[in-house]
């Protein structure tokens, strides 16, 4: 489904990917893991096509399209979904508003009918109650005055009535209590299917207890270092991530 | 001693030929305009070194002065509001104008809703009416040139008297279809008494192409108590060069709202002088500008605390798209006596590319000690964040960037309280980005 090959990012002539490979198969759910500046936002940002970044090299294929010369919209229409690590505050835009206007450029972008009002406002709320969101917060601003927890339960809110084919959870658990992290992590779970795979990032292994990896992919210094199964971000837990530091510098 | 002649600029002689030639054609009392041109004379079209219009310089905007408008034939005036857009379809009293000319056959005069009086102006000014007493109620105007040129040639308008709560709003329509420019001098009085409430919808059309110069003036006289909600839409024709003033005397625990939309005409100068003559009065004054290609837009707000307790709330919204130029000027002025002003004026702007331009100037003149008062003016660009964000979701750059648009300009709109009208102003912004794309 996503295969990154070879890929070299800089950022203000300061280089953050270093030549990073990566495959994740339909279906499959890949964490990645790493220390703080390893690289794993600048990942994120660059498969969804956040401009900041200079691609020096190599390429991201999404079904064997390279998604490097999409605009972010066209991604998005192509299956993309980054849920973002801090979701931004629209004011003066209706949460609402906002997600019907998504997912009808979405739906236009494949040459789809718009969804009727009805029928939309019937998959919200089948989304905004699994994912325990008050109808009243969908009326407000979209994540103005939401806690970090709403935020983040608003972002997989839009990836449920989206239906992306690959979805990114940039950092997903950061922020989280106990009780939204499962929450969140259950609205995750139910989106599993055959046709979807997941990018995970995290720091942490807690986030894997709940939504648990088919692989998990340790990167460090803009490269992945080592792949493995999901005992890996036990062993992470446990060692921390120094081992890779010092491969790093031998 | 020499003589000292002042120099004229054609377009001040074209003015002074002008009022030769109409004063005595005009309705009412000469000598009141002779005096208002006279006031007007003594300084000439303002220019920029005079502060008020710095950033509109009315001597290099005005070079020729279009011919006044004479009144429409019936057939023309009927055809022309037939066209009429501005806030169409919501229910309300129509009191319409053509080419500067009262439709009186629109009105039935006689069978107006519970509480309302209406006389036109020119009737009034052939009578004398009582009612002419109560024109210019507010200095800051009386002093200004732009309502001193509005007082010498006003050809037309109504006297409106509202004497207890009115429902349904009354909608002053302007039209202006001649097909070539054509100079218009419009003069509205509302008189609402003590306890009466009102909305005023008040709309501004003309035709594209031509160099029409609309002047009007609205004057409002509200009493104790009372509740006033003004909506107007400046949707003038792509050439005009549009010069309104929104004067306003408001009394004590009365409630007062305007909002001056602006999505039309080349060149723009809308004023509110509003003076806050009671105790525990709240007002508010928002404009919200849309301007694309060379357009002008200037907003200029005085507002006088004249007594304790009030409250004011002024929020202006500019969009610049292009090479277009907004200029918002405002000031509160809180004399000694006015303790426990609390007013706050806001002006911000958003500029969609280089090469547009935004001027601010906001004014706090405050002499009493015991008061709060702000004011803010911003300028910037779309966050490019926000549109990542967007897009990231799947909206294309341009519909990333109207519905960001959308929420700038819908804080100044939120507040009207007639749902249609709102949802018509919402309507205008919409249909102006949609322009854009």
């Amino acid at each position: 489904m996503l295969e990154i090959k070879n890929l070299v990012v800089q950022i203000e002539d300061k280089r953050i990917l270093n030549g990073l490979n990566l495959t994740v198969n339909k279906g499959e759910v890949a964490a990645i893991m790493g220390p703080n500046g390893s690289g794993k936002s600048t990942l994120s940002y660059v498969i969804a096509g956040k401009e900041d970044y200079e691609v020096l090299d190599g390429e991201i294929l999404l079904n064997g399209e390279n998604v490097l010369e999409m605009e972010p919209d066209q991604r998005a229409a192509a299956g993309v979904f980054l849920a973002f690590q801090y979701p931004l505050e629209i004011p003066g835009v209706a949460s609402m508003t906002f997600l019907k206007a998504t997912l009808n450029a979405q739906r236009k972008a494949r040459g789809e009918d718009e969804l009727t009002t009805p029928d939309f406002i019937k998959r919200v709320n089948a989304a905004a109650t699994q994912l325990e969101i008050p109808k009243d917060m969908l009326k407000r601003a979209l994540n103005v005055g939401f806690s970090g927890g709403e935020k983040k339960r608003m972002e997989i809110l839009q990836m449920a009535l989206l239906q992306p084919s690959f979805c990114i959870l940039d950092e997903t658990d950061s922020g989280l209590d106990i009780d939204a992290l499962r929450i969140v992590s259950e609205g995750v779970n139910a989106l599993r299917s055959a046709d979807r795979a997941f990018l995970v990032i995290t720091h942490y292994q807690r986030l894997l207890n709940h939504i648990v990896p088919d692989t998990v992919h340790v990167m460090h210094a803009g490269r992945i270092v080592k792949t493995g199964g999901k005992e890996l971000a036990l062993e992470l837990e446990a060692n921390g991530y120094a081992d890779y530091r010092e491969t790093e510098a031998a | 001693m020499a003589d000292v002649t002042l120099m004229k600029t054609p377009a001040e002689t074209a003015l002074a030929q002008a009022f030769e030639s109409a004063k005595t054609l005009l309705p009412g009392n000469v000598e009141s305009r002779a005096q208002a041109f006279e006031l007007f004379t003594q300084r000439g079209l303002p220019h920029r070194r005079v502060e008020e219009f710095k950033y509109t310089d009315l001597r290099a905007f005005l070079r020729e002065i279009a011919p006044f408008a004479s009144a429409p034939s019936v057939d023309e005036a009927k055809a022309a509001l037939a066209d009429a857009k501005a806030l169409a379809g919501i229910e309300a009293l129509q009191v319409p104008f053509v080419n500067g000319h009262l439709v009186r056959e629109a009105v039935d005069f006689h069978n107006l809703p519970e509480n309302v009086e209406i006389v036109p102006l020119t009737e009034a000014l052939a009578d004398n009416h009582d009612w002419l007493a109560k024109l210019s109620p507010v200095k800051w105007a009386s002093e200004n040139p732009v309502y001193q040129l509005n007082t010498s040639f006003m050809a037309d308008g109504v006297m409106i008297r509202i004497a207890g709560p009115v429902e349904t709003p009354i909608h002053l329509r302007f039209v202006t279809s001649a097909a070539s420019a054509v100079a218009t001098a419009t003069r509205i009085l509302v008189v609402v008494e003590e306890g009466a409430s009102v909305t005023l919808l008040e709309t501004h059309e003309s035709t594209n192409g031509a160099n029409h110069q609309p002047n009007d003036v609205v004057e409002l006289i509200a009493g104790d108590r009372t509740n006033v909600q003004h909506v107007r839409v400046n949707a003038e024709g792509d050439r005009a060069l549009a010069l309104s003033t929104l004067a306003a005397k408001i009394g004590g625990e009365a409630v007062f709202n305007s909002i001056n939309v602006v999505a039309g005409s080349a060149t723009s100068r809308h004023q509110v002088f509003a003076v806050l003559d009671g105790e525990n009065t709240n007002l508010r004054v928002n404009g919200a500008t849309m301007l694309k290609g060379t357009q002008h837009a200037d907003s200029t707000l005085v507002v006088e605390h004249a007594a304790p307790h009030c409250e004011s709330r002024e929020l202006f919204k500019t969009v610049i798209d292009n090479e277009a130029t907004g200029v918002f000027q405002g000031k509160i002025i809180v004399p000694h006596h006015a303790q426990k002003t609390d007013g706050r004026m806001m002006s911000a702007a958003l500029l969609l590319e280089e090469g547009g331009s935004m001027n601010n100037k906001p004014e706090l003149e405050i002499f009493a000690d015991d008061v709060q008062c702000a004011h803010g003016a911003t300028c910037g660009q779309l966050d490019e964040d926000l549109l990542f964000y967007l897009m990231a979701r799947g909206l294309p750059k341009k519909e990333a960037e109207s519905l960001l648009v959308q929420a700038f300009l819908g804080e100044a709109l939120e507040f009207v309280e007639n749902e249609a009208a709102r949802e018509a102003l919402i309507g205008t912004v919409e249909a102006w980005l949609k322009a854009r794309s």
